[in-house]
């Protein structure tokens, strides 16, 4: 691998309530690569994105986001967190894409109107511009999301189980998408749980369970030892949990 | 036909407290529909009541210190709301509790403190003033007020709509590019508590909330984007104190209950009429499309 990470953790730990969800991570996600974090439930997958994300207290060690800034980066999080009853139409969803160029008070311009609809074209769902999103399907308001991020234009995108709930052909259309800004060397890493996919379309992969137990080229990470590893390493949310020994370099 | 014009315009040409009264609800309509609309997208419908009643305290102490005076009054009852608001606000965010329970927790202990206050220094007719307004009593100086609330509320939700309704959609979303959702959730609560004074000069803390929910809940069922809701809340709340009014000068009624039950009849007119998932459309065979 090349020595040009987007973002490198240095013996990284999140903690929710002294409990680590990420424990001791180290590593670094290249500029430009395309990875897969794989792990059991409660491995501290997401927690992962939303540390580098900043939504959550590094508890100990460090996140170095390299050259990128925080405004440099796209975030999907898992679906349950946006009220999809909310009435507002789908190309204003789309349109919030550009909220790095208007900010609060910018005007939005024809141009930049033109360029939410090309987004929404590039997701096949130009028909539904004025659509409100209380009548899409959990994989057209998926589309929707990633129409979003085409126009937030981010050199890092983090995706929290985009595809989890989503049929084949739209995760197909979507991982195109994906493909598509991998292609543009921007840097993409997603939370995932279908094995195959992983192996089908990241080059690379984190298996994790809280701490890391393999990372690298994907073939070599998801092998039947590691992903036993991980297994019975999830288990444990021990109540009566010794303090870490392990301290910090 | 004359009679109706009669009926309809005549208590306004005639009687200048009842010109000031409608210019109150006119004021009022605008500034409370929009308010009330986004109170109700970000699931807060019941925390405008709340705030409502967290209002009375600073009334009171503001009436005690110095009678009638509006200013004294509104300025206590701003400063309560707002504080009730912020108590709650911290309590959420610095514990496990939840909202609705926080703000209930405070606007109790702010309501019996308003009482205690009123019945140990005033009397009880003071008490019903507070809780129940009376809109015909509106003054030049309450009118100003009122007006210079409205204009504020609507300029302000102006600058702050788009991340306002961000926050209310996708609060996450506003997080990732580094917007600071708190500062436009605040700046809210203070247009809803500025509101609620308005609406207390006028109707009442007990009613005050009323013109701002009733409206809302019914423009839910005319319009599917949040301009458009507040454009329809904003009229059935000032057609509603039109209406209110003449009510209650032909037939003798209290004006405030006669205001906010007008805008329960267009909330439950709404519902089986509605455009938009009313009882009627929904109930109604009609023909399916083909795709």
């Amino acid at each position: 691998m090349t020595m040009n990470p987007a973002i490198r953790l240095d013996d990284l730990t999140v903690c929710y309530n002294r409990h680590p969800a990420v424990h001791h991570l180290s590593g670094a996600f290249n500029h430009g690569s395309l990875t897969a974090i794989v792990g059991p439930n409660g491995a501290g997958k997401s927690t992962l994105l939303k540390a580098i994300m900043g939504l959550l207290p590094v508890t100990t060690g460090r996140i170095d986001p390299a050259v990128l800034t925080p405004t440099d980066i796209a975030y999907l999080p898992q679906q349950a967190q946006i009220d999809r009853q909310f009435p507002i139409t789908v190309l204003d969803v789309v349109l919030l894409g550009h909220w790095q160029r208007i900010g609060v008070l910018g005007a939005m311009t024809s141009a930049l109107k033109t360029q939410a609809i090309e987004a929404l074209a590039a997701v096949e769902l130009v028909d539904f511009q004025r659509r409100p999103i209380r009548t899409l399907s959990a994989g057209q308001f998926q589309r929707v999301l990633f129409a979003r991020m085409l126009l937030q234009d981010a050199r890092l995108i983090l995706l929290d189980e985009p595809f989890t709930a989503i049929d084949a052909r739209t995760t197909a259309d979507l991982i195109t998408v994906v493909r598509a800004w991998h292609d543009q060397q921007r840097t993409v890493i997603a939370v995932l749980h279908d094995l195959d996919q992983v192996r089908a379309h990241f080059p690379e992969t984190l298996l994790m369970a809280r701490s890391r137990i393999a990372w690298g080229q994907t073939a070599q990470v998801l092998t039947a030892e590691h992903l036993q590893q991980a297994r019975e390493m999830a288990e444990a949310w021990d109540e009566q949990a010794r303090l870490c020994a392990v301290q910090a370099p | 036909m004359n009679l109706l014009l009669e009926w309809l315009v005549a208590p306004f040409v005639e009687f200048s407290f009842m010109r000031r009264a409608l210019v109150a609800c006119l004021a009022l309509g605008l500034g409370c529909g929009p308010v009330g609309v986004l109170l109700m997208l970000r699931r807060m419908s019941l925390m405008g009541d709340a705030l409502s009643h967290a209002v009375l305290p600073g009334a009171a102490i503001g009436f005690l210190i110095a009678g009638f005076s509006l200013t004294a009054m509104s300025l206590g009852g701003f400063v309560a709301g707002l504080t009730v608001a912020l108590l709650a606000g911290l309590v959420t965010r610095f514990t496990e509790q939840r909202e609705d329970a926080s703000f209930a927790a405070f606007y109790l202990i702010s309501l019996a403190l308003g009482v205690l206050i009123v019945s140990i220094r005033g009397s009880s007719v003071d008490l019903l003033h507070v809780l129940f307004g009376t809109i015909l009593a509106v003054d030049d100086a309450s009118l100003l007020l009122v007006a210079s609330i409205a204009s504020v509320t609507l300029l302000t939700l102006a600058l702050i709509y788009r991340p306002l309704i961000v926050e209310c959609f996708d609060s996450g979303f506003l997080q990732s590019v580094q917007a600071r959702g708190t500062v436009y959730h605040l700046l809210f609560l203070i247009l809803v508590v500025l509101n609620l004074v308005a609406g207390f000069q006028a109707l009442g803390t007990l009613m005050a909330v009323g013109l701002m929910m009733l409206p809302a809940a019914a423009a839910r069922f005319w319009a599917q984007e949040v301009w458009s809701m507040a454009a329809v809340a904003a009229t059935i709340a000032v057609l509603s104190g039109y209406i209110g009014l003449l009510l209650s000068y032909h037939h003798d009624l209290p004006s405030g209950p006669a205001i906010i039950l007008t805008a329960g009849m267009a909330y439950l007119l709404s519902i089986v009429l509605g455009a938009q998932d009313g009882l009627l459309v929904r109930f109604l065979p009609r023909p399916h499309l083909q795709a």
